[in-house]
């Protein structure tokens, strides 16, 4: 099924669509009607912001410390993806980091994260990957990139006119289940949302997806459905995940969800027999499967517009 | 003196055998590819049970009673665990980092 297909097929029952997109997993994304980012390739219609729209860049699964086929070193595809943000048109207000930062939760792969994301000189806030809570719950994670008056490690801010809630699904987890937020945290979010206008622009980011991407893998959240109900009333919803090292992307009604790549290694497209660990690709192939994406909050536009930046061709 | 051409081959053959050699130790369970093997163990009281790590992602071994019997640190890449069970039982357990990995150790 192509690209065209999917996006413009009469007839063709919506859930069909979204599970060819579910599917799709080459990094190639899709054009879908209603209310959703029309073009998200580099060099095609996307949109970039050049200047004065407010954007910012999620990066994600850093795994600082992996240094195992495909990718030796992890320092330095990090170093480079703060250096292609540095080449962005315009500078971003600041970057969200979804998680996986380390691959150990060790002290010193924690600290050299900080050292190289500081060069990049960008506000940025995190929320934790399992592979970050693998110590005391986490503990070390929050000390250094935790968000000052947080309980729980959840978090909203304001920023750019719109708002922005990170959410953390990898503790807790149950045996034989995925991604967990637990009740604490819903309620927390629920009263968080209440009051505010349905045309606030909502961007929430956490590191597992927060939909079903492939249960079999662990790729979902398994109470997101009730989190999502209290982001059903807004206009626009962005939801941005890492966890699965590609980018794959589905809507439901105002709700855009969108998994990242990572700047360390990639990881197979679902259900593939070489299974969901790193994905030892041949090293010309890395790059190109490694990246960041820009976000931008498009003036009159419902969805926010999405840029996936490759670290490599 | 062994060829060293020979003495590699050897070693590809050992290599090759591991999995079974694996499979078949008493108390021993591998990791790999994200599912623990055999995903039942029989074993009898008083036998240390081993995990050992083979994927290139860190794992966890932990019970999945409502207090934990035991639960590991994370697991690098050919890190072990090691558990005595010294009472009869059939002890469920899990990755606490990939929950969707399960297995079970019956002691008889």
């Amino acid at each position: 099924m192509d690209q065209g297909n999917a996006g413009s097929a009469p007839g063709t029952a919506r859930r069909q669509v979204l599970k060819c997109m579910v599917w799709a997993g080459t990094g190639v994304l899709w054009t879908v009607s209603g209310g959703v980012p029309r073009s998200l390739r580099l060099g095609g219609e996307a949109f970039a912001a050049t200047g004065g729209d407010f954007n910012f860049v999620q990066i994600s699964d850093s795994h600082l410390g992996f240094n195992k086929d495909p990718n030796p070193d992890s320092s330095a595809t990090l170093q480079q993806a703060l250096a292609e943000i540095g080449r962005l048109p315009q500078r971003p207000a600041m970057v969200l980091h979804t998680g996986d930062v380390t691959h150990l939760s060790k002290p010193e792969q924690f600290d050299t994260a900080a050292q190289i994301l500081k060069t990049a000189n960008l506000d940025t806030h995190f929320v934790p990957g399992e592979h970050d809570v693998l110590v005391d719950d986490g503990k070390p994670f929050f000390e250094r990139f935790g968000t000052a008056g947080s309980t729980g490690g959840w978090y909203s801010f304001d920023q750019g006119g719109v708002h922005f809630v990170g959410l953390v699904n990898v503790l807790n987890l149950r045996p034989g289940g995925l991604g967990y937020l637990g009740t604490p945290q819903i309620e927390w979010l629920e009263a968080d949302l209440k009051g505010r206008s349905a045309s606030t622009p909502i961007v929430v980011f956490s590191h597992m997806p927060m939909w079903s991407v492939y249960p079999e893998w662990g790729w979902g959240t398994d109470d997101a459905a009730q989190a999502l109900s209290y982001l059903k009333r807004f206009g626009s919803v962005t939801v941005l995940n890492g966890h699965i090292h590609q980018v794959l992307q589905k809507v439901e009604g105002n709700v855009a969800f969108h998994t990242a790549r990572s700047t360390s290694f990639p990881q197979a497209t679902p259900g593939d027999p070489v299974g969901p660990g790193p994905w030892k690709v041949p090293a010309d192939r890395l790059k190109s499967m490694l990246g960041i994406r820009e976000i931008t909050l498009v003036p009159g536009k419902d969805s926010l517009a999405l840029v996936e930046q490759p670290l490599g061709a | 003196m062994v060829p060293r051409r020979r003495r590699a081959g050897v070693a590809l053959a050992l290599l090759l055998c591991a999995p079974l050699a694996r499979a078949a130790a008493p108390g021993a369970v591998a990791i790999d590819n994200f599912s623990f093997g055999p995903a039942s163990l029989t074993v009898a009281v008083g036998t240390r049970v081993t995990w050992t790590n083979h994927d290139d992602d860190p794992h966890t071994v932990v019970s999945a009673a409502a207090t934990p019997v035991f639960k590991s640190a994370a697991l690098d890449t050919d890190e072990t665990y090691a558990f005595v069970f010294t009472e009869k039982g059939i002890y469920k357990y899990f990755c606490s980092i990939h929950p969707r990995m399960q297995g079970t150790v019956i002691v008889e």
